[in-house]
């Protein structure tokens, strides 16, 4: 027991820094968020989300990360089934083939996007070489879609892959042997069996795509206001750190929420990486 | 039936790696390019390789970049060890607490960390280097303890005693018993919070102060007027290096597994 005291002050200098690192920048943020520019009190900063222009970046971002994450769930459960299923030695490898593109900077990979996908780019070069007809999405809500599950995708893969290899494949091979078909096991042991992985995978693809500022500058070229964007603005071009700070106010709460409906949807209780 | 199943597996992972290298083997193209344009190929060349050490703002962003990620990855890790231990033996409220608040930079969009981190420090400190290295040790912290802590939760506890029984100090039986368990979790904690530092562009971004210039920030100041060339050149490099790293650990694991197998 004594020990056990002991240990626990290892957590002391962590502590610590969770008061002055992770929750007094709430309080400021909050501070500037309830302030006007002089000091005095107002909620004219929160209630500024009505405005409309905000009102539709917001909804435009929730829209966007919403398709986003859908695609990456669609695209990645496959990946993570496949991966799986592999039968070779070194899966960590393969795993860590998915990691290894943000070793290229993040920026250049959105550009080399940009330059795939403009009028003149590679992908209509390609089309137009094996008669399909060419594309026109750069700059355009698809192309900041296409832009964000590029970037995400990987997130939705790892923990989806993560709690696939914690089922007890014979509980799979149970399900076969009590004459369950394929698509039976999949839907009634396999897919409930990863939800942890699912709704990490979910929410560490949504919460991102919802705040993003980057790819809809890159690939939507202005074009594309979502929320991340509104606040970058406000801190870099309009100097108005007390909107900005209510808004960013307003995109936390909204994460939250959407966060508490996810963990409604997830009873268990075991504590592992996010949720 | 079977082979065709596996054949469509294999083409669909190659069809996503493709999808996910595609714009890397467009920058490793570009960075042999003999223009100045995007779009146009002038021909084959090494000079972006070769003008890359003259180039002293690169050259710059480079240092900074490593600076800042060595140091963050490193506190980092250190930090979020001692804390994964320390919550692993606290009692459970306490822990759950501690936690919660671990969870608070993942779950926050990076903008929402980055401004309100941005806001505490211009008030004690000026925007610099020093800021940055704080403000990517607030978001990589949590990588680092979520993969040291279970470990911690799949060691037995008798292990340890046992130790201090036969004599051993605390010290002692920890560096033997407990860190040689935990010594993987710590080690993909730290690669992982040096991944996210050396890609991280928003909250760098807004926690860099004026002069201060990472290679991603660098990056983004250079859109509009044009990347310089020599950037596809080091990227290549450095993407080249950590693929080169990969293969390399890879072979290693696999020779110790084989002399583990025998």
């Amino acid at each position: 027991m004594i020990n056990r005291l002991r240990t626990s002050f290892l957590a002391t200098p962590y502590a610590i820094w969770i008061l002055i690192c992770t929750i007094l920048p709430l309080f400021y943020i909050l501070g500037y968020a309830i302030t006007t520019s002089e000091g005095s009190f107002t909620l004219s900063n929160l209630t500024a989300i009505a405005d409309p222009v905000h009102l539709s970046s917001l909804w435009l971002s929730i829209k966007v990360a919403f398709v986003t994450t859908i695609i990456c769930l669609i695209l990645a459960y496959p990946v993570a089934l496949i991966l799986h299923n592999l039968k070779i030695s070194n899966k960590g490898f393969v795993v860590f083939l998915f990691i290894l593109p943000m070793w290229m900077n993040f920026m250049l990979r959105i550009l080399a996007w940009q330059i795939i996908l403009s009028n003149n780019g590679i992908l209509n070069s390609i089309l137009s070489a094996i008669g399909l007809p060419t594309v026109h999405i750069l700059y355009t809500k698809a192309a900041v879609t296409l832009g964000m599950v590029y970037d995400f995708l990987p997130y939705m893969i790892l923990p989806i892959y993560n709690a696939l290899s914690k089922i007890n494949d014979s509980v799979i091979e149970a399900a076969a042997d009590l004459g369950a078909n394929w698509w039976t096991t999949f839907t009634k042991i396999t897919v409930p069996l990863s939800r942890d992985g699912i709704l990490s995978g979910i929410i560490m693809v949504f919460v991102p795509a919802l705040s993003s500022f980057v790819v809809s500058n890159l690939l939507g070229g202005g074009k594309v206001l979502l929320i991340g964007n509104v606040i970058e603005q406000e801190f870099t071009l309009a100097r108005n750190w007390n909107l900005g700070s209510g808004l960013s106010i307003i995109l936390m709460i909204f994460v939250l929420v959407s966060m508490s409906i996810m963990n409604r949807l997830d009873d268990s209780e075991n504590g592992g990486m996010i949720v | 039936m079977k082979k065709v199943k596996n054949t469509a597996s294999y083409l669909y992972l190659g069809l996503i790696f493709l999808f996910l290298y595609a714009p890397i083997l467009v920058l490793i193209v570009l960075s042999f390019n003999d223009s100045m344009s995007r779009t146009i190929w002038g021909g084959f060349t090494f000079k972006w390789y070769a003008n890359l050490t003259a180039n002293d703002s690169i050259m710059d962003a480079l240092g900074t970049t490593i600076r800042i990620t060595l140091a963050s990855s490193i506190l980092a890790t250190a930090l979020g060890t001692s804390a994964a231990i320390g919550i692993h033996y606290m009692k459970k409220r306490h822990a759950a607490i501690m936690l919660g608040a671990t969870n608070i930079p993942l779950l926050n969009a990076d903008i929402v960390t980055g401004i309100s981190l941005m806001l505490l420090f211009t008030r004690f400190t000026p925007l610099g280097e020093f800021s940055v290295v704080l403000a990517h040790i607030a978001f990589s912290v949590p990588y680092v303890i979520f993969n040291v802590l279970p470990r911690l939760q799949s060691l037995s506890e008798a292990c340890f005693e046992a130790a201090m029984d036969l004599g051993a100090t605390p010290w002692y039986a920890f560096y033997k018993v407990v860190w040689p368990e935990i010594f993987p979790g710590v080690l993909s904690g730290f690669l992982m919070a040096l991944t996210m530092s050396l890609d991280d562009f928003t909250i760098t971004y807004f926690t860099k102060g004026a002069g201060v210039n990472t290679l991603s920030t660098m990056l983004y100041t250079q859109l509009r007027k044009g990347i310089q060339p020599e950037l596809y050149a080091l990227s290549t490099i450095l993407f080249l290096l950590a693929f080169v790293m990969l293969l390399a650990t890879n072979f290693k694991g696999n020779s110790k597994k084989e002399v583990a197998d025998k």
